[in-house]
């Protein structure tokens, strides 16, 4: 048996079992994690914290007063800020910065007895599709193409170091941030399941802000049972985010037991692309193929506004950005680049600090909120905005879930697009959408490309119901079986 | 109509609009726990929101709503049930964030009006236009080393309270009238405590000139002006400023300044052309205010008795002079005390007591009315002994310096001391018959017909009885006795 092939569910009963102790667990992905570190996965590694955690986790279970994540191991994305543990952004601009508080969802997750392994690689302030803007270098995907085994390829991002993470079998499940893709692209690029809930269903104290109105933490895993297990300790309601909505969290894990049948699964035109790869709308096809063999009734529906998501989330995210990373200012925190005056020094500070997308971004989003201009962009960007949302809404009187691809494409050679910024951000194009509806939805391994690369499939779900969300995740896996394992792999 | 002021070849008219920030009583900062406390350690009140640590959300403080909206009731306003807080962006050291968490288009309170008191005696009404919340920035020391600047972050993200009025006012006895009447209105409902000295209270002091009648002239801007004398001496210098830049046929730069009050002069900050495009967008982090109605009329049912409504009634049912109510009602608690001591007793005998001996003790001493050691039901019972003829209305000043020093009740120290006024007329008759008995030259010369003369005779009665004897049955007797 080799302990890092486990999911979550198995560790867990197989800790639960007494079968294996978590100090066992934590030392072989640990020697995992040695054995990957080609791939750059990590930008902090806190092996040590990690054993002693493992070790404590053993001796609360045999107390019998264990949590639901006791003493299983995970990567965070270095987004979060962790009490006494360096948090990045993947910026040089907070090097050094170790926060002395701990964010909100991963307190939770400790509480539920998670051990962590390290912090996560990720594009620099969770902007990129590639992980290849990070201060700490680009991540590798552990997958390979079958005919060019030399070539790197890309994670995905921004989260690709929690996907390859949990691709790689170097943790069990890991955190990431969704945006506007960040964890649904790179699980389809890295063959895993990632998941963005709900826009206000885990909290975002202490998660490092990129764009305020879309930012969502999410879990990545290697099954769909994993991702509830995760998504149900992770979530919660926390005054300290004013954006997090008082619900209760159902137990996701639970309504995997149900099935689809009758669930209505709506087809959106509009995600039929032009030039879109083959192997992609055959992989969507097989999509409704498996929901229609497993009952569920598949529906064509219209979501009208889907071409203006993309260009509207690059005004609304850039525009959020250009305020939330004001703070980068040298003056308390992080690198300071001294100049002859205060101007200089700010000038010195954010110019050495951050990197050229993080630079972009924020040229961009200061010039739509600029005066002249606020009401042609970001004032219209937020009318689509809703637009985008009420074509949610309508498609909600007929379907109970929306079935997409992931990412237009598997995953693509490292370098490939890093000067061209529109074919990057065309990356997120089946992404963004649900993300400006706030929207939860999952990707799901479906299979892979012709040379060998896993492609996913989306789901979308309404507000809050994760539940079905889970549910519907859950007859693809099932239905695609997928079981391929990276060559990279640990 | 606002004064008009001459210059060299024309008449101009001061327009003046003022933006008066007050900081909130509220507990704690606009969107942290942190305590909003003047005079603290520097950054010993600062949470990680206040330093805008990375991760770090704002959650909207119930209490600064409160007060807001109680202001808006207060001074007559539409309160918006939807309001939407906005990052104002701009970098400086001391404000962490990068940007101001302000209410731009939408704010929480929206047009009211304001009644001043003019020292004319008359009223004006200033309109105003908008109150909204925002966050205060920090502080910066640049005197306390050679090279390097300070930052004290104990301000950054208090709660102030921005009231920005229409340009209604047309002299500086105007606007200081109106931050009087403004301070008192929030001293009265306790939003602020109106401290200009601690910074709880400062204006930014539009001003511009025209010629009478003409459409409003270009307007600078005095920012920070902390105290009324400031304002008045600002708006004086500036208006002054202005009206010689356009007799000169030169046009007026609309530019943000700053009065300095060493060399009493407004100075330029900031040319128009420097000003900030502050990119306003709603804070994505904050969802938009909604109130109940139900809320906002709790809220005004549960308002304290304004003082404009004082004056009124302290005119209608005291029958006070206008301007001796208008001092009454400036400070609550002064309205308070008086309300308590002038219930049964002679009104205009009660405000005469409070704004003459109280008043001049208290600017003495220093000391606010919660501190002084008459209390209001002290000064009922000394003004009783007056309308009950125990004392004399002098020796009743006595008395409340003696109350005053020792905090003793006025029956106290009359009976110790022995001050009870002779009201037996048979007394004071012998002392009198003594009296003139020994000064026959000058009865006659009352009786001579030279009534001055009698005061002399009066003198010597009070003298003889210690200031005791009722000076009005020795007046009455002296009459009598020294009729021709």
């Amino acid at each position: 048996m080799i302990l890092t092939d486990l999911t979550i569910a198995e560790a867990r009963n197989m800790l639960n079992a007494g079968d294996i102790s978590s100090v066992e667990l934590t030392e072989a992905h640990i020697r995992a994690m040695e054995a990957t570190s080609s791939l750059n996965l990590f930008i902090t590694e806190t092996c040590e914290k990690a054993l002693s955690k493992a070790k404590e986790s053993d001796t609360q279970r045999l107390s019998g007063n264990q949590g639901k994540l006791e003493g299983i191991p995970i990567g965070v994305k270095d987004l979060f800020c962790t009490h006494g543990v360096m948090a990045s952004a993947a910026s040089k601009i907070l090097t050094g910065f170790t926060p002395c508080y701990e964010s909100t969802v991963t307190k939770n997750l400790w509480d539920a007895g998670a051990v962590m392994l390290g912090k996560t690689n990720m594009d620099e302030f969770a902007m990129g599709s590639s992980n290849e803007t990070s201060y700490y270098g680009p991540v590798t995907n552990p997958w390979q193409r079958a005919n060019e085994p030399k070539v790197k390829l890309v994670p995905g991002g921004s989260s690709g170091g929690s996907a390859a993470a949990v691709a790689a079998r170097t943790v069990m499940g890991a955190l990431g941030t969704d945006t506007g893709g960040s964890i649904r692209q790179p699980a389809s690029f890295c063959g895993v399941v990632g998941m963005k809930p709900t826009y206000g269903r885990c909290s975002r104290w202490g998660m490092i802000a990129f764009a305020s109105s879309l930012d969502q933490a999410g879990p990545l895993t290697r099954t769909v049972r994993d991702s509830a297990i995760m998504l149900e300790e992770m979530a919660g309601y926390d005054a300290k985010d004013s954006t997090c909505v008082d619900i209760g969290v159902p137990e996701y894990e639970a309504s995997l037991e149900k099935d689809v049948k009758g669930v209505r699964v709506g087809v959106p035109k509009e995600y039929f692309l032009e030039g879109m790869p083959e192997e992609i709308r055959s992989i969507w096809d097989q999509g409704i193929t498996w929901f229609k063999e497993a009952g569920a009734e598949v529906v064509d529906v219209s979501l009208p506004h889907t071409k203006y998501a993309l260009p509207t989330y690059y005004i609304v995210a850039p525009a959020e950005a250009s305020s939330n990373l004001a703070r980068y200012d040298g003056v308390r925190y992080g690198i300071r680049i001294e100049g002859k005056d205060l101007q200089e020094m700010y000038e010195n500070t954010r110019a050495e600090g951050f990197g050229r997308e993080v630079r972009r971004r924020i040229m961009i989003g200061t010039y739509v909120l600029s005066a002249g201009y606020y009401d042609a962009y970001y004032l219209k960007a937020q009318k689509v905005r809703t637009k985008i949302a009420a074509d949610f809404r309508n498609s909600w009187k007929t379907v109970d879930l929306l079935l997409t691809p992931t990412a237009p494409s598997a995953a693509f050679v490292q370098g490939e697009k890093m000067n061209d910024p529109i074919a990057m951000y065309l990356n997120d194009i089946f992404t963004v959408p649900a993300s400006m509806a706030g929207l939860p939805a999952i990707s799901v391994p479906a299979g892979l490309s012709s040379d060998g690369l896993p492609l996913g499939l989306q789901l979308i779900a309404k507000p809050f119901d994760e539940e079905l969300l889970f549910r519907g995740a859950g007859i693809l896996e099932l239905a695609a079986n997928f079981k391929e394992k990276p060559t990279l792999a640990a | 109509m606002g004064e008009i002021l001459k210059g060299t070849k024309d008449e101009w008219e001061v327009v003046i609009g003022l933006e008066v920030h007050a900081q909130v009583l509220a507990g704690s900062k606009l969107f942290s726990g942190a305590t909003a406390e003047f005079g603290a350690e520097p950054n010993s009140q600062v949470s990680f929101v206040d330093a805008a640590m990375p991760g770090m959300l704002p959650v909207l403080n119930e209490e600064s709503v409160r007060q807001a909206v109680r202001t808006g009731l207060a001074v007559n306003a539409i309160i918006n049930l939807r309001s939407v807080f906005a990052r104002k962006n701009y970098f400086y050291p001391d404000l962490p964030q990068g940007y101001q968490i302000s209410q731009y288009e939408l704010p929480i309170v929206g047009e009211g009006a304001v009644e001043i008191d003019l020292p004319d005696g008359g009223g004006k009404t200033i309109g105003i236009e908008r109150l909204h919340l925002e966050q205060d920035a920090g502080k910066s020391l640049h005197d306390l080393h050679p090279t390097k600047s300070y930052i004290d972050l104990n301000r950054s993200g208090v709660t102030l309270m921005e009231i920005v009025s229409k340009p209604d006012m047309s002299s500086a006895d105007e606007a200081v009238a109106y931050i009087a009447k403004l301070r008192s209105i929030l001293r009265y409902i306790g939003a602020c405590d109106g401290n200009m000295q601690n910074g709880s209270m400062r204006a930014d002091v539009n001003v511009s000139v025209r010629n009478p009648g003409d459409k409003l002239g270009t307007r600078c801007e005095i920012k920070n002006v902390n105290s009324l004398r400031f304002v008045r001496q600002a708006i004086n210098f500036e208006a002054r400023r202005q009206i010689e830049i356009l007799e000169n046929g030169d046009i007026i730069d609309q530019e943000t300044r700053l009065y300095d009050p060493d060399r009493d002069e407004t100075r330029l900050m900031r040319s128009k052309e420097d000003a900030h495009d502050y990119r306003y967008f709603p804070d994505p982090d904050l969802l938009p205010l909604d109130l109940e109605q139900s809320y906002v009329d709790e809220l005004k049912a549960d308002l304290p008795e304004l003082p404009d409504i004082r004056k009124k009634r302290f005119v209608a049912d005291y029958g006070l002079s206008v301007y001796d109510a208008s001092v009454l009602v400036a400070e609550r608690d002064t309205g308070d005390y008086f309300d308590s001591v002038a219930k049964n007793r002679d009104p205009k005998q009660v405000a005469n007591w409070i704004t003459g001996e109280l008043f001049g003790h208290l600017k003495k001493n220093d000391l606010t009315l919660k501190e002084a050691p008459v209390s209001a039901k002290k000064l009922g019972e000394l003004i009783d002994l007056i309308t009950n003829n125990t004392i004399s209305g002098r020796t009743a000043k006595e008395v409340f310096e003696k109350m005053w020093r020792t905090g003793s009740d006025a029956n106290e120290i009359v009976e110790s001391e022995g001050l009870k006024q002779i009201t037996d007329a048979g007394a004071i008759e012998i002392i009198v018959d003594k009296i003139i008995a020994e000064n026959p030259k000058n009865a006659d010369e009352v009786r001579g017909g030279n009534s001055k003369a009698i005061g002399w005779f009066v003198g010597q009665v009070m003298q003889a009885t210690a200031g005791k004897a009722n000076p009005k049955a020795v007046n009455e007797l002296l009459r009598n006795k020294l009729k021709d």
